[in-house]
Parts: C-alpha cells; structure tokens; sequence
C-alpha cells in the first residue's frame, strides 16, 4: 500500500462492533473475563488497551517493524528501551543526541553502571573505535538537534552487525514519512510523538518501534512491568494526528525549503544549518537514507544581539521548547534544549549564543518571512 | 484579512492562555463561572451562553469567513434549525432543490407545521431564483453550492445581489466548500451555515454545526437564539474541530488534487454513464466557480449504467467506506438514494437524477492511484 494511504488506514481503524471510522477511546482500567480459567486478550489496561493497541499497530506497521509500543512520553519510551540492559553493559551513543537522552544515561542510568562513550557519530570510525567487548548497542539520531547534522544509517548498522550491537535511533526530526531506518536494518526506532506524529502542539507521547519480534517482546514486558505507557485518550488524539502526518510533513518541508534559502540570502544570518541545502554536511548521505530534508532548521545571526531581537520581534513563531507541530516554533537552545551542557562544551559542538532553531510550521511561508524581516529590521 | 487563511488556522488557538503560553487552547470543561463580584462578569457566567474554548473555535471561523461573529453548535442541523427561528408564520424561503436530505425533512416535518414555508427551485437557474424572490411573503434565499450530490453550482454574488435589492436575506450552506475554496460573505451573502461534522473537523470523529454571520445585527439575534434554545457544541469537540481546522487548507487541497483524478478516471469507465464534479471542463457551473471561488472540493457523484452493480460495489470496496456522512481524511462511499435523499419523494428525487444508479464518493487524503485501483476493482 502507497504510504499516503497507510497513514489513514493502517491499523485498526474501523470499529468492527458497529462500523464506527474513528477507533473508539476505551476508557478503562480493567475487562471483564469471560473465564476464570483462560483470561481474555486484554485483562488490565497497563497490560493491553485496545485505542493503545490500535496505535501500536500502526507505528509498527508505518515503520516497517514487527512491534509498535506507546510510552507517556518521548522519554519514557526511551528510558523503557534503556532498560533492555544490565549494569556493565557498554553504550556508544552520538554525542548530539537529545539533552533528555543525554540527561538520562549520565544521570539515571550511570548510577545503574551502564556505561555510556559519547562520540561524534557523523564520523563511521570514531563510532567503531569506541565499540569495547561489554558493547551492547549503538544510540544515534540523525538528523541531529540542532545543527542537523547527518549520520550515516547504514555505516552505524553494518558496525552494528559486526560487534553484534543493538542499533537504536531517534528518527524524531524525521518520522517514518521521511525515514524508516528499520528498512536500512536499525533494530530499534524510538520517537517523541509529542512533535511530528501527534504533530499538533496538544499531547505528550513517546513510541518504540522493533525489527524484530523477539526484541519486541522483551520491550513489552519492559513496558508492562515499569509501566510509563500512554493513555486511551492520547493514544487516540496521537492517531488522529498520524492521519495528516504525510500532508503535515510535505506542506512543512515546503516551507521549510523556501525559508532555508530565503535565510541564506539575508545579511543577518551567517549560516544555516538545513538538511535540504545541497552545501550542508551530509547532504548526500541524508538523500541516500531519506526522502526528505524535514522541516526544521537552524541558523546563526551575526552577533547575539541580532539573535536575540529577531527572538523577542517575532510575532508568529511561539518562541519556545519543542517542535513538530503546525504552530511554527523559534527556539533558542543556548538557553532551551542545550542549557545543561556546559558552555565552553556548547560552543565546541557550535551551538552559539547567536544560534536558533525554527521548527516550521502549516502558515503560509510568505507570512512567517514578513514576520521575521519585520523582527530584525526593529531597532 | 490581512493573513493567509493557512497562516490564520495553523494558528488558531494560539496565544490565547497568557498565563501558562499554551500552544493548544485549554478545554474549559466547565458549566458555570464565578462572578467577581455582585454585578460583574469576567465575561463568561453558564457555558450554554458562552465557553472560552467554543469562543475561540467561534472566533477563528469568523475571520476564515470574513464574518462578524461565529456560532457552534451540536450539529450542522442544530445550526441550521437555530437560523430558521429567525422566521415566523406566514415567512417562506427560497430554497435549492436537491439540498442535503436533512435539511429537507427539517423543513417539511419541523418548520412547515408551525407555518414557514419552504419554496424549492433550481439554484443555479439565475432567473429562476429572481423570479422565486418576487414571490409574496418570501423573507430569505437559503443556497446549497455545490448542491448535495449533484454538484450544481450557484451563482451566489448575483443571488446575493438580487435577494438584497429586495430586502430578502442570503443564507448559503457552505459546508462543501469550506472558506478555503469559498467565501460566501465576501460575494454579499448575509450568513453561512456548515455541517463541521465534515471538511471542516475532517476525520470522521465530531458531529458539529457552525453558522458565521455577516453583521452584527444578524450576530445578535443568532447569538440570542443560540442561547436560547441551547443547541451548543461542547467544550471537548469544540476542541476537536479547533484542532481540525488546523490542518484544513492542507486537506481540502488534497482532496480535491485527488477529486480531480478520480473524476477524469471515471469519465472514461465504461461502465460509468455520468460524472458530476465543478472541476470538470464541461460542467455546466464551472465558470462560475472559476470566477467565484477558488477551488472545487472533493465530493464527486456519478451514475453507473445499471442499478443491479451497486451492491457489488458497495460490498466490494477495500479503501473506500460505505458510509454516509464526507469530508474526512478517509474516502468514503455514499448511496444517496437509500442513505442521504431517503427522505425526498421518490418521483422528485428521481426527477432531479438522485436515481438508484447514482453514488457519491467523498474523496480523503489518501493515495490517489491507490483509490482508482480500489474503484477499478469493483467496477
């Protein structure tokens, strides 16, 4: 089936007691049991509820996995996944991964002795020499926030099948509309449903994605004995949301496209960081593992002062955390997303003070330049 | 309107809560208010008057429509029903012949009893509608564009014009069109009525209605009525439909780049007698629509050239839904003879070519050869 029409059809979407074209929202804890002896597929809403099942299925079957599974948030989905392993367990895990991930492992789970080496997974061989024999997987994510740079899907996956490593992404920024690295061999997919796929700004969500069915079914007890998992009601506003993924993600990219170059050409900005712009790092390598170059970008003003009048000037974009959504988003990360990195660290990986991000949205591109020229032309 | 109507529903909702900056508007899932103080309002007192939420819904159609004020209600038929109490005995209207089935028998079973008459005529007959508007004791001109399922076109400036002259107010139900192809306000019409329900929710998942009126004298009676007789949408599908329209230009110009395919597809099948689309070049109100309006929609009917394929095609369908109801991001199917027109006599319905041969499809934002293939199938 054609991916537009398995973005409306995938799953169970059709109610088979009455027909209805919406899965209706089971609002319970708890099924009756029609045996004592042989319980039912769903016994207790923690375990299995149909609207979170309903989901499941079509996250699994969107990217290309045996098993789909929703999480109370971005970051419960990938602490669950995170909990496949054991103290002395080895980590390698690209060093732009998102702050809560980064958060996570040096936090939570270094107290839990999982080791974790951060490198700069852009380059194959770095990621390579950092693999030691207590290596279990390999953590990336590509595009990478905030300077999208570019990892190679299929390099991280043939040096995951080497050393035997699990080969987890964050595919986020991308969603499987434009990327589905379970086709390129990636073991698992985790995402923050919270942006692109619930994709309007209104719910919290996360989801994992597994190649395999016995890796799935391991994550399933994960998620059935920790228990961080989504409720009937934003498992089922995070369907609704899936249903214009594809023409969400292609009006976004359009926009995101003519931005990307109306940036380039203004005097205020010194660069922009996009990965549809044939001169950014990895172009090609992102061309070859995805259909698309997304809808997020950054770009660094000439000096602070600039980045910061163009934040306070903008009346559209909101000027805030997150993305994905059909409300364009300024962000500043050095006061956002990468506040807890230490500066002088910050600015190695060139995340300056005069750096923003722009999660671009459903308006109309005309409207969002008059609105930014109109913030830096302010004196 | 001084944004796109993109940039303007994308947005929608937004700023609204000052003091937390949600994106998403707040569901007040509330029935009361509290009074500041004796003889003080904070604007709000009993959710059936007003609710924050539903304002905002209200608001945002509003300035789509280029009206002055908007009204939400439980359905498109609690809309309709709360414009027609603007009536009273001995009042007749003007009214399109082959309108929604719903809206006919709300005008022969409810307001025909209590003495306001309905007057059917041919809409996009111009002269055939002056010389209705000459009739005695007509008060109003109520349009379907395109008409419901045969897709007649009205010429809704010129209507609008001579209803005015006469002092007879213009009331179009512009719930195909929506105010990204259509916008009845700005040709002269005094009031819009929509089944929400449809493209503008768009997936399948609300029952609602909307009026938007054109000034504020009509603003204050429908706003009176409204309250009166409490037939009001509540704060959670208010939500819903806010959320819908986020997304509406993006799925109304998919559907109808899909509608356009499909019709020119059926066109050729040789088992397919007769295509009713505004898009197609030899439609008869395709002029009209080109001058008027800025697009065609996404419903299509057409007549097969026997009775007896019909319940083949309608158990056969994979993609398509058999079901009644349009406008969602699912393709649906429709038997106007048995589901929608049942209530139309049958020697009328006939003689306006709602025959048993005839089928409506409601075209979604799915793959558009993927549709044709699904048609193929059971033709």
């Amino acid at each position: 089936m054609n991916y537009a029409t398995r973005l409306i059809h995938s799953g169970k979407d059709r109610d088979p007691y009455t027909g209805a074209s919406s899965i209706p929202i089971y609002q319970a804890s708890t099924f009756h049991q029609a045996d004592p002896e042989h319980l039912g597929h769903y016994d207790y809403a923690r375990s299995g509820n149909p609207t979170r099942e309903a989901l499941e299925q079509a996250i699994a079957s969107l990217e290309g996995g045996a098993r789909g599974l929703a999480f109370a948030s971005g970051m419960a989905a990938t602490s669950s996944v995170l909990m496949l392993f054991s103290p002395g367990d080895h980590l390698v895990v690209g060093q732009d991964i998102y702050g809560g991930t980064f958060r996570a492992l040096t936090t939570l789970f270094r107290q839990w002795k999982l080791e974790v080496t951060f490198v700069d997974s852009t380059d194959p061989t770095s990621v390579r020499k950092a693999v030691m024999p207590a290596t279990r997987a390999l953590f990336v994510e590509t595009p990478a926030n905030p300077l999208l740079a570019i990892t190679d899907l299929r390099a991280m996956v043939e040096i995951a099948r080497e050393y035997k490593l699990l080969a987890i992404t964050d595919n986020t920024f991308m969603t499987p509309y434009f990327q589905r690295p379970i086709e390129l061999g990636f073991d698992i997919v985790v995402h923050s449903a919270t942006k692109f796929l619930g994709g309007h700004s209104d719910l919290i969500a996360g989801l994992a994605v597994t190649r395999e069915a016995e890796v799935g079914h391991r994550l399933k007890v994960v998620q059935n004995t920790f228990g961080a998992i989504l409720g009937p009601q934003d498992s089922w506003l995070l369907m609704r949301g899936i249903k214009t993924l594809g023409v969400r993600m292609e009006a976004q990219q359009r926009t995101a496209g003519v931005l990307a170059q109306w940036l380039v050409n203004r005097p205020e900005v010194k660069r922009v960081y996009y990965p549809g712009l044939t001169r950014h790092p990895g172009h090609d390598t992102h061309q070859a593992q995805a259909s698309g170059a997304g809808a997020v970008l950054s770009f660094e003003l000439q000096d602070v002062a600039t980045a910061l009048k163009l934040l306070k000037g903008v009346k559209l974009p909101l000027m805030a955390v997150s993305l994905g959504g059909v409300e364009s988003i300024l962000s500043y990360p050095a006061t956002m997303s990468h506040a807890a990195m230490p500066k002088a660290e910050r600015l190695a990986r060139g995340i300056s003070d005069s750096l923003v991000r722009l999660s671009v949205g459903l308006e109309a591109p005309e409207d969002l330049m008059a609105d930014m020229a109109a913030a830096l032309k302010k004196s | 309107m001084t944004q796109k109507i993109s940039t303007l529903l994308a947005q929608a909702g937004n700023r609204y809560d000052a003091k937390t900056g949600a994106i998403s508007a707040p569901i007040y899932q509330t029935a009361s208010f509290g009074h500041p103080a004796l003889g003080q309002t904070t604007g709000f007192d009993y959710s059936r008057t007003s609710n924050p939420t539903r304002l905002i819904l209200e608001e945002t159609l509003a300035k789509a429509d280029g009206g002055h004020r908007g009204f939400a209600f439980a359905s498109g038929m609690a809309a309709i029903d709360t414009v027609l109490h603007l009536f009273q005995k001995g009042d007749r209207l003007v009214v399109t012949e082959d309108l929604y089935g719903g809206t006919f028998r709300l005008f022969e079973k409810v307001f025909r009893p209590y003495g306001i008459e309905a007057i059917y005529v041919d809409t996009s007959d111009l002269a055939v509608v002056r010389g209705a508007l000459k009739l005695p004791g007509v008060k109003a001109v109520f349009v379907e564009s395109p008409t419901n399922p045969l897709l007649k076109i009205a010429d809704i400036r010129a209507i609008a014009a001579a209803a005015r002259e006469l002092g007879i107010l213009t009331i179009v139900d512009n719930t195909f069109l929506t105010p990204v192809f259509q916008r009845p306000l700005v040709q002269g019409a005094d009031m819009v009525v929509y089944s929400a329900t449809k493209y503008l929710a768009g997936h399948n998942d609300v029952v609602a209605g909307m009026v938007v009126t054109g000034n504020s004298e009509l603003s204050e009676r429908i706003g009176f009525f409204q309250n009166a007789i409490g037939g009001v949408l509540g704060p959670q599908d208010s939500w819903l439909t806010l959320r819908g329209l986020k997304t509406l230009p993006l799925r109304v110009r998919k559907q109808q780049e899909n509608a356009c395919g499909i019709a020119d597809w059926l066109i050729s099948h040789a088992h397919v007698r007769r295509v009713y689309f505004p898009g197609l070049a030899n439609h008869p109100g395709r002029q009209i629509q080109d001058r008027e309006g800025s697009g065609y929609g996404g419903m299509i009917s057409f007549e097969v050239d026997e009775a007896s394929r019909i319940p083949t095609i309608l158990a056969g369908v994979k993609i398509f839904t058999f079901a009644e109801s349009l406008g969602g991001v699912e393709s649906l199917i429709t038997y106007p003879a048995v589901q929608t027109h049942a209530d139309m006599v049958v020697s009328v319905r006939e003689r306006l070519g709602i025959n048993d041969r005839l089928l409506r499809l409601s075209i979604g934002i799915e793959d558009m050869g993927e549709l044709i293939e699904d048609l193929k199938g059971v033709l």
